[in-house]
């Protein structure tokens, strides 16, 4: 950006004697100070037009610094200069017209011309015509964009004048499909502009949506017979299509009812009315009714001191004298009838591509619910012991990414660190707590429960000691940045892709090592019947270790992908602790099946309660956890239950 | 009965008198009563912790004696201060909203009345209309009805579901732990009804008492924890006492021969859960009052688990352990991160205990566990055994 | 966390026995006790650990001066460790047993709503230094933050006029501010002649990761054709989440800007912000703010915690509030709080965005309005800064607070209702 600007300024200085004109842009600039000084979204836009009229050819360049906020204000006078750096704390000032040097100034002198997001797309849309034909492709994309924001009746021509010398293939798509937009919008000739229309049928896009939805906006209208002369979209009929009081209120607005007198007033009309401690006779004392009320209120009508109140008939008659009708706000029906079929259309391609964005969305939920889970049903699994310092070992395994990432800079080399490194911490401390602790605590899983949960605070604790209580930043490399689009509906972010890699890779490597090693058999054969392992000579004690080890390794991986995609605190784990008991549960113990089964079924439900209550996500969870425990009562060993030692307490 | 149960189980004596004479020194130095050489203050701070060994009672009988961990108390505690908070805050709200219409030019209708607690009470989380489960906020008689009813109606629901259906051991405890933070998220809601995140506040105001100053109102109900503490302890070891005791104790030590020799295993399962849900909401309706607000932060699943800590490092299966754990934790807890415990420089590091002290808590629970499986109550028992040999 | 409480329950046992020893040995008061209110452990500590360095740094110097009517001030630091029921104890301990003639402290709203009826019972006096969400006013509080006509009805204003924003997602975390402050800004945007189906509103859990979904239901608004703005008044640690699931999803300030009511330097700096430049935020305070009192403010500060440490808002809060204490202190002769209370009234002093405050009789403050834009550097540029706005306790956008109105100085009522001419309570509501 920085380059082609200089090198703008450059051309420009070669061109600047030929347009030399006495005062140019700054004398220009000079008459609008004020409003560039402290601009405004609705009041820049003279200026704007000003500056493009003019022709000056200094006035694009001029126009893409403000917006990059690249333009400074000498305090002592006023005027507006660019500026590249000098030595310490002086800049060189350049001239905005022609590009010359202006002598060095300090710092402090200057103040920087700070147009806020507003400001900076007028400046854009005022930069288009200068840009949509730009020989840099970039260029013309900012251009583009800019117009997806803020387009007007004039950039109409100029874009279609641009399309014809448009030679890159993806940008000239993007400007016949932005042409068809602005056509909708801007387009003079009706035949035109519905064909623009149905060329949208089936497009997901939000932009289409954008562009047709103004035009089949609505509002309610009241006529006193059939409307003629308007684009009716349809007729209401009080009492089903319109609430007959809604009704009656816009008969009142439009001046064709009697308003009605709302509580308020009747009361400040009675207190108004108060005669010798009575209203129309009746004692005040006695006005703590509503219905005591409305009878000295009527009493009041009676003898002309207030206005009456209106009678549900007369409110009935009035509304059925009328007709109400929603009225398209675009009078040709041509229109309104093609971009509503093509709405129609679009809708059911976009209610398509939302169940597939929700689907997906599900699925990331639940390989991140999986990742979280996957260790504690191993260990709860083959051991029967709950570990509830399983969410710090998830803990140990985002600080470690975060470590590791103070170390290597390089965030792609620094998680390729981390994960395996992770993995080892995490194992280690496993196999640490499963050799201090749980092995003292065999067949006594209730206290395991609380002597893990003790290790659980003491972590979380030491681990706020040691990096405190601030959240701290795991930075995933920019290649993880962004997210793959399918259209404006479905798009997932690659990190929550890369999640789900990793959750799939795991699960098959965990299947390899349960179903093709020797350790893995001898797991199995533990969680089976671990007497009769043992019989056959297999070390309980030493699968045991293992598999705790291994599952608080995972619990590590998670960890690091937890923390790329949310937050390193030292509460992250505990977090995720009930929910991972509870896909373990549901799931069924001790089976990686069963834990997919689980986490694909909390994910997915969690995220159809959401979509059916889009404005309270905490209900969502409420209501999860109730359908979990409802779940548990009708299948208490979870989905996939498991025969062995799990299954017999 | 009363003379068998004492000569059955002598500590019962042993702590009752000890309460008593711990409830009348107490009366006697505070502020509200006597000499005033115990501040306000810590007169609330003593009667919170008798309420909470109150529940710590509930748990030990749930747990210590009937062997089901239940990881969800702290629930009940919660909606029995929630129940006792509606009717003191809805009261207390009436009382000051009929102050300031009193001297409106027309008296206020009915109708007025309740919009005006409508705004006061719900006016701070972004309503106004007084929602359906405050139907009986209005009576006393049927909020503390419902301190009893609410609680004890979702353990008897809850209990029905999960012992019917054979949930048992580290699954019960989990379906627990559920159960509450369930509640907990729910209440958490704005749309409860009982104004979610913030709770319900300015419990220590009791309606129509205002003019009594808090160093009396205090003393009440530290009074009344004390009464309490004292019928639950007669109440749980008249429970244990019997043959509904031995029974409890055989399902926890083996539940399928106590069901093989005929027992309903699930009935007698049920009705300890639902009889200390109730104990847990009865302390939980006098802890509020004294803390001032309850919010749904209160009864996160971690507060239960903390719950089951106290009884464990106090010693299960004896009710005074429950006491003991449940006062000794809370106490030695408020001393360290109170900023009273004087920090340990070791040179290179200061040890300080705000920052540490939960470490020593963690670390405690675990060598607890490991080494003192009868917790604190265990060291009574050397004792008297010292003492007979 | 909560469950501290309960452990802490009895609290300070030793502390009491100790004092009731020592009770009579307090008569003679050789210093100003000032009472520091604020979480240093659980949840809120990561932003009240700072406020609780503030004053302590604003005592120091405070003392350095000379300290207040010729005694020295003495900070007397509690820990409420982000428990809810432990702040109401905690004042209590602070009033009764320490004796402190002022306190400065809370966060949270829920926090304060504990403290209240204590202070109100004990005649205390508390500066609660948080932008909140008003509809309160209390005779022993100065709300040193802003209400939401200082804060938030601007921040929508900038919003509708600056950049053309039509359709608003009000997204929150679900617990009183932000509930109150979206209906406040739903009626505001109503008036504005906003329709109600243009005015999308969501609440999440504290802490809540999860945001795709809401993400992706924001960008789905834009499909009327309107531009669409975020109002966030998204708490604490959920807002990373947010600001990443907004980056991840290519979503730049110019198409969906996005001003958060409640991310300052302190939340952005455990944050990369590349990808959020251009996202807004409104306080009464950037640090980037020019004036050579924020300098030299800032100057202190650094040399006081550290020199990566960063101020914030409700840091220039406490700042413009210790000061105007002292000066009342000063004007009153006394610590006696319904002397200084008076001596409060009209209070000014300079605040660090190169204006003047002046606390009004409703308690609150009058400040300027400051916009920023995020940048990379995780501090704010400042794109508009209003005149000083003068704080009101009861907002005129909701039909049931517009008629009231609080004047402790001639009506002596927080909730005063300006129909019936009567004061609805003296207490406030809590």
């Amino acid at each position: 950006m920085l380059r082609f600007a200089c090198l703008l300024i450059a051309a420009m200085v070669c061109l600047a004697p030929a347009h030399a004109q006495e005062g140019g842009l700054n004398a220009l600039l000079e008459t609008h100070r004020a409003k560039i000084e402290k601009p405004s979204r609705t009041t820049i836009s003279p200026v704007l037009e000003d500056l493009v009229d003019s022709q000056l050819p200094s006035v694009a360049v001029f126009l893409e610094n403000w917006r990059e906020k690249g333009v400074w204000q000498r305090r002592s006078d006023g005027r507006f200069f660019f500026v590249k750096p000098a030595d310490g704390d002086e800049v060189m000032l350049i001239d905005v017209d022609t590009g010359a040097d202006a002598g060095l100034a300090d710092r402090s002198e200057l103040s920087n011309l700070n147009p806020n997001s507003g400001v900076r797309a007028v400046i854009a849309a005022a930069l288009v015509q200068f840009q949509l034909s730009d020989p840099d492709p970039a260029r013309r994309l900012q251009a583009l964009t800019a117009l997806a924001r803020d387009a007007n009746q004039s950039h109409l021509s100029i874009l279609r004048e641009a399309i014809e010398a448009e030679t890159d293939p993806d940008i000239k798509a993007r400007k016949e499909r932005l042409e068809r937009l602005l056509t909708i919008r801007f387009g003079s000739d009706s035949a035109n502009r519905v064909a623009a229309i149905e060329s949208f049928a089936g497009d997901p896009g939000v932009d289409a949506r954008a562009a047709l939805n103004p035009l089949v906006a609505t509002s309610i209208k009241v006529f006193d017979a059939t409307p003629e002369g308007v684009n009716v979209a349809r007729l209401l009929t009080p009492g089903s299509d319109i609430e007959p009081e809604v009704a009656y209120q816009l008969l009142v607005d439009a001046g064709k009812a009697r308003p009605i007198v709302p509580l308020s007033e009747r009361k400040r009309a009675l207190i108004a009315n108060i005669q010798d401690g009575a209203v129309a006779d009746i004692p005040v004392a006695d006005l703590v009714t509503q219905e005591a009320r409305d009878r000295a209120y009527l009493a009041l009508a009676a003898a002309g001191a207030v206005p009456p109140l209106v009678s549900r008939e007369e409110q009935r008659s009035a509304v059925a004298a009328h007709v109400f009708a929603e009225i398209y706000s675009e009078p040709d029906p041509a229109l309104t009838t093609a971009a509503r079929q093509t709405l129609s259309d679009i809708s059911g391609t976009v209610g398509f591509y939302r169940f597939i964005s929700l689907a997906l969305d599900g699925l990331s939920l639940a390989s991140i619910y999986f990742l979280a889970a996957i260790g504690l049903a191993i260990t709860f699994g083959v051991m029967g012991v709950i570990n509830m310092a399983h969410g710090e070992f998830i803990m140990i395994g985002a600080y470690t990414g975060y470590v590791v990432q103070q170390f290597i800079p390089n965030y792609t080399a620094s998680i390729l660190v981390a994960l395996p490194l992770a993995f080892a911490v995490a194992f280690m401390a496993g196999v640490a707590l499963e050799r201090l602790v749980i092995r003292h605590l065999a067949h006594r899983p209730l206290e395991t429960l609380l002597a893990t949960f003790g290790i659980s605070i003491a972590l979380q604790q030491i681990a706020k000691n040691i990096f405190g209580t601030q959240a701290r930043p795991l930075t995933s490399p920019s290649w993880l940045d962004g997210a793959w689009a399918l259209n404006d509906v479905v798009s997932v972010s690659y990190i929550r892709i890369a999640i789900f890699v990793l959750a799939v890779v795991f699960m098959g490597l965990l299947l390899f090592i349960l179903k093709r090693t020797r350790l893995g058999l001898e797991i199995r054969a533990v969680t089976q019947n671990p007497r009769m392992a043992s019989s056959m000579g297999i070390n309980p004690d030493r699968i045991n270790m293992m598999t705790f080890g291994l599952g608080s390794g995972i619990a590590g991986i998670a960890g690091v992908a937890i923390g790329l995609f949310a937050k390193v605190t030292s509460e992250l784990g505990s977090g995720y602790i009930v929910q991972s008991f509870m896909t373990v549960v549901v799931g069924g113990v001790g089976n990686i099946w069963g834990t997919l089964a689980g986490a694909g079924m909390i994910g997915s439900l969690q995220k159809v309660i959401e979509f059916f209550n889009p404005s309270n996500t905490l209900a969502a969870q409420t209501y999860m956890i109730i359908f979990i425990i409802i779940f548990i009562q009708f299948r208490p060993k979870g989905i996939i239950a498991l025969k062995g030692r799990a299954a017999g307490d | 009965m009363q003379r068998s149960l004492f000569a059955q189980q002598p500590s019962v004596l042993i702590f009752i008198s000890l309460l008593a004479i711990f409830t009348i020194v107490i009366t006697v130095l505070s502020e509200g009563f006597g000499l005033g050489l115990v501040s306000t203050s810590f007169v609330k701070i003593l009667g919170k912790t008798l309420c909470l060994c109150l529940i710590a009672i509930a748990m030990d009988l749930v747990w210590g004696y009937c062997g089901i961990l239940s990881l969800g108390h702290f629930a009940f505690f919660g909606l029995g201060g929630y129940m006792i908070g509606m009717w003191l805050m809805y009261e207390r709200t009436k009382d000051i909203v009929i102050a300031s219409l009193a001297s409106a030019e027309l008296p206020p209708t009915a109708e007025e009345i309740r919009e005006g607690i409508g705004t006061q009470i719900f006016g701070v989380v972004g309503g106004a209309e007084i929602p359906v489960v405050w139907y009986f906020a209005d009576s006393l008689f049927a909020q503390l009805a419902l301190v009893v009813l609410v609680p004890g109606l979702l353990a008897l629901v809850f209990g029905w579901l999960a012992f019917r259906s054979r949930v048992t051991g580290v699954y019960l405890s989990i379906l627990t732990q559920a159960m509450t933070l369930a509640l907990s998220l729910y209440l958490f809601q704005n749309d409860s009804g009982l104004r979610g995140n913030n709770g319900l506040s300015g419990l220590q105001n009791l309606p129509g008492l205002t003019d009594v100053p808090q160093s009396v109102v205090s003393v009440w109900f530290f009074l009344a924890s004390a009464l309490a503490l004292g019928l639950g302890y007669l109440l749980a070891a008249w429970v244990v006492s019997g043959k509904f005791g031995n029974v409890i104790r055989a399902i926890r030590d083996d539940e399928t021969r106590i069901r093989f020799m005929g027992y309903p295993v699930e009935a007698y399962k049920l009705v300890v859960f639902t009889l200390t849900a109730v104990i847990a909401a009865i302390a939980g309706a006098l802890y509020y009052p004294q803390a001032g607000i309850i919010n749904p932060a209160e009864i996160a699943p971690i507060a239960s688990i903390y719950l089951a800590v106290w009884v464990a490092i106090g010693g299960r299966g004896r009710l005074y352990g429950a006491v003991i754990g449940a006062a000794t934790v809370s106490l030695l807890s408020s001393w360290f991160t109170g900023g009273q415990a004087p920090s340990i420089p070791l040179g290179f590091y200061t040890i300080n205990w705000v920052d540490w002290w939960q470490v020593l808590l963690g670390l405690g629970f675990v060598l607890v566990t490991l080494f003192m499986p009868k917790g604190i109550g265990g060291l009574f028992d050397r004792l008297v055994r010292k003492d007979a040999a | 966390m909560k469950f501290t409480t309960k452990l802490q329950i009895a609290g300070a046992a030793a502390l009491i026995t100790s004092s009731v020893l020592t009770h009579s040995a307090y008569a003679q008061e050789e210093t100003i006790k000032v009472g520091v209110l604020h979480s240093l452990s659980g949840t809120m500590a990561i932003s009240e650990t700072t406020l609780k360095e503030t004053m302590e740094m604003l005592i120091a110097q405070q003392n350095a001066k000379g300290g207040v009517l010729g005694k020295q001030l003495e900070a007397v630091v509690v820990d409420p460790a982000s428990d809810w029921p432990l702040f109401a104890e905690k004042a209590r301990e602070l009033m009764t047993v320490q004796n402190v003639d002022v306190m400065f402290g809370c966060w949270t709203s829920v926090s304060r709503k504990s403290v209240l009826p204590v202070i109100e019972e004990l005649n205390g006096l508390l500066f609660y230094p948080v932008q909140y969400e008003g509809e309160e006013s209390s005779k022993n509080v100065f709300y040193t933050g802003a209400a939401p006509n200082q804060q938030a009805i601007p921040a929508t204003d900038y919003f509708l006029e600056e950049l053309g924003v039509e359709k608003f997602a009000l997204l929150g975390t679900d617990y009183v501010y932000p509930r109150t402050t979206n209906k406040i800004l739903e009626q505001y945007l109503k008036d504005k002649g906003i329709a109600a189906e243009d005015i999308f509103v969501n609440y999440t859990p504290f802490g809540h990761s999860d945001w795709s979904k809401i993400v992706a239901d924001v960008v789905a608004l834009g499909a009327d054709g309107k531009k669409v703005g975020v109002i966030s008044t998204i708490n604490g640690d959920a807002n990373i989440g947010f600001y990443k699931e907004l980056a991840a999803a290519g979503i730049s300030a110019d198409d969906i800007p996005v001003v958060a009511f409640s991310v300052g330097e302190e939340e952005l700096s455990g944050l990369d912000t590349t990808n959020l430049v251009g996202h807004l935020a409104a306080w009464n305070y950037f640090q980037s703010a020019e004036s050579p009192v924020n300098a030299e403010f800032i100057k202190e500060w650094k040399a006081f915690a550290g020199e990566a440490r960063v101020t914030n808002d409700p840091m220039e809060a406490h700042y413009i509030g210790f000061n105007m204490w002292v000066n009342a202190v000063e004007a009153a002769g006394t610590t006696d709080v319904d002397a200084v209370r008076t001596a409060m009234y009209g209070q000014k002093f300079p605040n660090l965005t190169g204006t003047e405050a002046e606390m009004l009789p409703n308690h609150h403050l009058t400040k300027p309005v400051l916009i920023g834009e995020i940048q990379a550097d995780g501090q704010f540029s400042i794109v508009s800064q209003t005149e000083p706005v003068p704080g009101d306790a009861w907002t005129d956008f909701l039909p049931e607070s517009a008629v009231l109105e609080s004047d402790w100085k001639e009506l002596g009522c927080g909730m005063y209702n300006t129909e019936t001419k009567t004061c609805v309570q003296l207490n406030s509501n809590y």
